[in-house]
């Protein structure tokens, strides 16, 4: 079991600046997120949109604002564990221990959640009988592609992940490419390459449709497809892969025992501390009058969280307000001279 | 004030009154529209405030941009009449407007 000051929930925008407000005030923090990278929202929906309402930058992508965050977090050396979703927030004594769905268990005093809307998980097939095939012949991500030679492969989706993967499999299997409208959004050379390979018989295209139907018992003989215009084909089909984005899950945190406004988590705007002693939530996650979903607000909460989190982990020792400019300790903690 | 009418599967219906310059999602969310998520707070983000817009609007509604079409692939179910609620902003012209909530947002 890992000890640390805090374990903060959520490597978006909010749980990596919180790093940094307990980082200065000399409190150790690790960081857990379900992705597989840091950004949170960020890096998930809008890696490429700007920004405008960062104080003092005037435009941003969600990817410069997670590359600058990790950049100013960097000299607090925080361990950040991806990958990895929490399911279980037990106490003991004064204390929290959180376990991961890897087994994985931290202790510590303080809990930050900056869970945003929840844990990113795919959005799936809307048939019934698409369920029973999950992980073994329907996927939403792909670990291995040498699982994926030479076979057929119905390939869902519209963006960058139906496309990469369609360029890449069918190297050494037959693709069908299934859409409900024409239009994919994708890089255009990658679009280049798909028209090229349809050209050339290596990939097949349809469009505009949707599933209709799964054949098979143990596993998938064909699948067949519903045109706009109502007509229907039955495509030849050992795996499918559906890449129709993420979704947000609230998942196991409406478990912990933490007051709720729906999806939200009601805390006080003093220190952002939920009903639990040494629980907090900050950013789009927490809830209290007046709250605005804004990356700003998440700064200031986490902000004032810190100093809460300080009195808790350090129970003997006096909180002393600094500025970074002109504290000596926070510049030694920063690598500054 | 426009009212806005919202149908679920079972065919139930909802009429609420809504100010105009919101949007339909938050419009929604105001008067605690079951079957309206809003994840991200409509930031065109998530797809979770989905709805089927009834035939005889849809042609009332200024168009979708590409990035609502993007984001509808993301939807559960998407239809020819699906449009993104929070991208929909009520005004006098939209009064009457009736949608529909699909099945499940996620």
């Amino acid at each position: 079991m890992k000890k640390t000051d805090v374990i903060i929930i959520g490597a978006g925008p909010v749980g990596l600046f919180a790093v940094h407000q307990l980082g200065i005030k000399g409190l150790k923090a690790i960081v857990i997120d379900n992705l597989d990278k840091a950004g949170g929202q960020c890096i998930e929906l809008y890696p490429d949109k700007p920004i405008y309402d960062i104080p003092a930058v005037p435009e941003c992508t969600g990817e410069d604002l997670t590359k600058r965050l990790i950049e100013q977090i960097k000299p607090f050396k925080t361990e950040l564990f991806l990958n990895e979703r929490v399911d279980e927030v037990r106490p003991e004594n004064d204390n929290w221990i959180v376990k991961t769905n890897k087994n994985n268990e931290f202790f510590a005093p303080n809990i930050i959640i900056a869970g945003g809307v929840g844990s990113f998980e795919p959005r799936k097939l809307t048939l019934k009988e698409a369920e029973k095939f999950e992980n073994k012949s329907i996927f939403y991500s792909i670990r291995n592609k040498e699982d994926f030679k030479n076979k057929n492969i119905s390939i869902f989706g519209g963006g960058d992940s139906a496309l990469d993967w369609a360029l890449e499999l069918s190297k050494f299997s037959n693709i069908t490419l299934i859409h409900r409208r024409n239009e994919f959004r994708g890089a255009a050379h990658t679009l280049a390459q798909i028209k090229k390979l349809e050209k050339e018989g290596k990939v097949h295209i349809k469009t505009p449709c949707q599933i209709h139907s799964i054949e098979g018992d143990e596993k998938i003989k064909s699948i067949t497809i519903k045109f706009d215009d109502g007509k229907k084909e039955k495509i030849k089909t050992d795996i499918i892969l559906g890449f129709f984005g993420l979704i947000m899950k609230l998942g196991p945190i409406a478990e912990w025992g933490l007051n709720m406004d729906k999806k939200t988590i009601e805390v006080n705007a003093e220190n952002f501390e939920t009903n639990k002693k040494g629980i907090f939530a900050a950013g789009d996650i927490c809830f209290y009058p007046g709250k605005l979903k804004l990356i700003l607000s998440g700064f200031h909460e986490v902000a004032l969280a810190s100093v809460e989190c300080f009195k808790r982990a350090r129970p003997n020792e006096k909180y002393r307000f600094e500025f970074t400019t002109s504290s000596k300790t926070i510049k030694d903690r920063l690598g500054k001279k | 004030m426009t009212k806005i009418t919202f149908k679920d599967v079972e065919g139930k219906s909802k009429t609420i009154e809504v100010e105009n310059g919101l949007s339909v999602m938050e419009g929604a969310i105001q008067n605690e529209i079951p079957g309206i998520d809003a994840d991200c707070g409509g930031s065109m983000a998530c797809a979770t405030c989905h709805v089927y817009v009834d035939e005889k609007w849809l042609n009332k509604i200024p168009k979708a941009e590409d990035a609502e079409v993007d984001m509808i692939d993301m939807a559960f179910e998407p239809k020819k009449n699906s449009r993104l609620s929070c991208q929909i902003i009520v005004s006098d012209d939209l009064d009457g407007l009736e949608v529909s909530t699909p099945e499940r947002q996620s």
